[in-house]
């Protein structure tokens, strides 16, 4: 009862109710339920191979789940449940984006182009699915300017624009995670998942992806959902932390709620419940580089 | 500096020392490999005997030949090529400013494009004329053509086509058969030509959207083939390997033909003496037309957000689905636009030649023209041209060297090495550009200034 009176105050954008994926005899999730609110970051940690990434799958319909359902809430009140849809339509329809663990940019085309490539969808609108935009209508040159405004804006975001006319490929690997969060970002999406943003950057880099993330849920009002090895990522920034272990919730709630709960703490150091006092302490300095 | 040049002395008597040696070598396994390739022969004399001939001058030739090679190499190329490479390492990498030929390459091509047929009938006569504008021109052109329209495919969305000439045969039977038994115009069935091969383009990729790289290959040639078997077995529309001959010729616009019984014929019309030399003319400018048109239409696709979506899609086709791309779409609209500019190339393939059979669109056809399109580059306009200039106009040419005759003996017949030299000419290209004439990528859009994209970041595609 607790928990529902909690959850009335807060607007949920994205649900997942009794989620289920099944690879042959593998259960990779399994009945697994939670809750993203609006305006939120929310976090998905647990140790490796708990199914978070699987979890994205489901939700931005790259998988579709053995059993369950997704339902996404934009903001206008419209629903949509993702389970049903395929992969592009959730971008395009559902307005949820993503990125991927190991990055996916298209490393042959600009910086600029990979933003652009994100705004395909309004883009190809405007072009009149191309015809027009072929005869030289005035109304794609509006439409490209504006395109192009917008991804000056997130090159601006993420600290790119001195790199917009190189090849994506040819970025550090930190300003590679940067571009992507910033396509994802040029979908004009209400919702964001990230799968681990910070992993391979170093202290400096994942500041300024913590600010990065901030400043998105600021100025944009887009919620967040990630998954993270990186504890000083998580700990700082979300609101909210749902904890996998081999495809189920063992903890759900706000990080202090979390970094304390007995449960965790056995799922990513494997102690018995005993000795969980004594580590507690312990955790809070070797989570960060322990469990990545 | 007495010491130096005491160093550099003795480092040199050493190199030559080595490669003395190293000829040596090479002497030896010459002899190894070839004692009994090339110094014994087996042969029947006249009693239908077997008997051994043996070749020890030819075997001292061949070895002769793999000694001074070696030592050549050891003694003067190899260090000439360390030195080059060292002097280019060491020198700061100065941007230079391209020339002038470079800058304008696109535009002075264009314009010796436009006058090659004047140039070419005051240098040979009208008749002299028609070799270099048919066989040199209008076939170069119609590669040209055939190449860029595989390029959006290959190119741009990177999808492996190597059923291209399906869509070329689509093209010249759309005009061979429509216009024989209907007898439409050309002006009217080069558009639809090009239509119908789109439509058939579609057709094909709806079944091969699922498969990727290697598989997509295998079903593309698949598909190549049987358009081929159809048009060979479905005598009674197509007459099967007799081919349709005797296909209408293409008019100006209706105005002017070029048919010598025609009352609008073409050269009583300007009061000029009767030559096919005004057709083939004619025809190199109509080319010259629609490969313009197809470089403009390509052009611009480029910058369109399906242009990108193409691209975007040989660069990654997950990370295009999750930015809400229909990549179904977009593959097809990848295939049916390429198919269409093979539609259109093959319909004047077929008005030109007057003539078509299934022999025209054999596989090695579709080889061809991938091979154009890799050795220039994939995605490269300017360089797929002059791969097809080099590839087809070079095929030509090993015709015409006669002079070669007096070198190997009147035997030696240069067309039936064509494909040899060919092959290796494309092993060479391969080794010293491996990304093509033109490897690099120009951006479609830029914020401050357009930097080209080196072929190392660009991928191939996968499928």
């Amino acid at each position: 009862m607790a928990l529902e009176t909690d959850t009335m105050t807060k607007d949920p954008i994205l649900k997942v109710e009794h989620l289920s994926m099944r690879f042959g005899g593998l259960m990779a999730i399994n009945d697994l339920s939670f809750e993203a609110y609006r305006g939120d970051i929310t976090a998905l940690i647990g140790p490796n191979g708990a199914g978070k990434t699987t979890v994205f799958n489901c939700v931005t319909g790259f998988y579709k789940p053995t059993m369950g359902m997704i339902t996404m809430r934009q903001k206008a009140g419209k629903e949509y449940l993702l389970e049903r849809m395929s992969d592009y339509e959730v971008n395009r329809d559902a307005k949820v984006a993503r990125t991927f663990q190991n990055i996916r940019l298209f490393s042959g085309l600009t910086v600029l182009e990979n933003l652009l490539v994100a705004q395909h969808n309004k883009l190809m609108l405007a072009s009149g699915y191309t015809i027009l935009g072929l005869l030289g209508f005035p109304t794609y040159k509006r439409a490209v300017g504006q395109s192009i405004e917008q991804a000056k804006y997130w090159l601006d975001k993420a600290n790119l624009t001195d790199r917009a006319d190189d090849p994506a490929g040819d970025l550090p690997y930190g300003a590679q995670r940067r571009l992507e969060i910033a396509r994802a970002m040029c979908t004009g999406p209400e919702f964001l998942c990230l799968d681990e943003p910070a992993a391979g950057l170093n202290p400096r880099e994942s500041l300024a992806l913590n600010e990065l993330l901030r400043s998105i849920r600021k100025d944009t009002g887009t919620s967040i959902l990630l998954i993270e090895h990186d504890m000083s990522v998580v700990m700082e920034i979300s609101d909210h932390v749902v904890v996998l272990e081999y495809g189920q919730k063992i903890s759900d709630g706000n990080p202090e709620h979390v970094k304390h709960d007995p449960k965790v703490i056995a799922a990513y150091l494997g102690v018995e419940d005993d000795e969980v006092e004594e580590v507690i302490e312990q955790i809070a300095e070797i989570a960060p580089g322990d469990t990545h | 500096m007495a010491n130096i040049s005491h160093t550099n002395e003795s480092a040199s008597s050493n190199l030559m020392a080595r490669a003395l040696r190293e000829a040596f070598y090479a002497g030896l396994v010459a002899i190894g490999l070839f004692v009994l390739f090339v110094g014994l022969k087996t042969d029947q004399n006249i009693l239908n005997e077997l008997v051994l001939v043996q070749r020890w001058g030819l075997l001292a030739v061949f070895v002769a030949i793999a000694m001074v090679g070696r030592f050549l190499s050891v003694a003067y190329i190899r260090p000439w090529l360390d030195a080059r490479k060292a002097a280019k390492a060491a020198a700061p990498t100065v941007e230079r400013e391209a020339g002038f030929v470079a800058r304008n390459f696109s535009l002075l091509a264009l314009i010796a494009l436009v006058v090659y047929p004047p140039v070419m009938v005051a240098l040979f006569g009208f008749q002299g004329s028609l070799k270099w504008v048919d066989n040199f021109g209008i076939q170069i052109l119609i590669y040209v053509m055939l190449a860029w329209g595989l390029n959006i495919v290959v190119g741009l969305a990177g999808l492996l086509d190597l059923g291209y000439v399906a869509f070329y045969a689509v093209g010249a039977y759309s005009y061979a058969l429509l216009s024989s038994y209907f007898g439409l115009s050309f002006w009217l069935l080069l558009p639809m030509a090009g239509i119908l091969a789109a439509l058939w383009g579609t057709i094909l990729g709806f079944p091969v959207l699922r498969l990727k790289g290697d598989y997509l290959a295998i079903v593309t040639l698949a598909f190549g083939e049987i358009i081929r078997l159809v048009l060979i077995n479905w005598t009674a529309v197509t007459k099967g390997t007799f081919g349709i001959s005797g296909i209408a010729k293409a008019s100006v616009f209706g105005i002017w033909s070029f048919d010598v019984s025609a009352s609008n014929n073409f050269a009583k019309a300007f009061g000029l003496p009767m030559s096919s030399a005004y057709y083939k003319i004619f025809l190199f400018y109509l080319a010259l037309a629609l490969c313009m048109l197809a470089a403009f239409v390509t052009i611009r696709l480029r910058r369109m957000p399906i242009g990108r979506a193409w691209e975007a899609l040989r660069e990654d086709e997950i990370a295009c689905r999750s930015l809400g791309i229909n990549t179904v779409t977009t593959k097809l609209t990848a295939f049916a636009t390429g198919a269409m500019f093979g539609g259109i190339a093959g319909s004047f393939f077929a008005v030109r030649q007057g003539f078509v059979s299934p022999e025209s669109f054999v596989f090695l056809e579709s080889a061809i023209i991938l091979a154009i399109v890799v050795l220039g580059g994939m995605g490269s306009l300017v360089g797929i041209a002059i791969a097809a200039t080099v590839m087809i106009g070079g095929t030509e040419l090993l015709r015409e060297m006669d002079f070669l005759k007096q070198i190997f003996g009147p035997d030696f017949t240069p067309e039936l090495y064509r494909m040899l030299i060919f092959g290796l000419a494309m092993i060479v290209v391969m080794v010293w550009k491996p990304r093509g004439f033109v490897g690099s990528r120009e951006p479609t859009a830029f914020l401050r200034e357009r930097k080209s994209v080196s072929g190392s970041f660009t991928k191939e595609g996968h499928g």
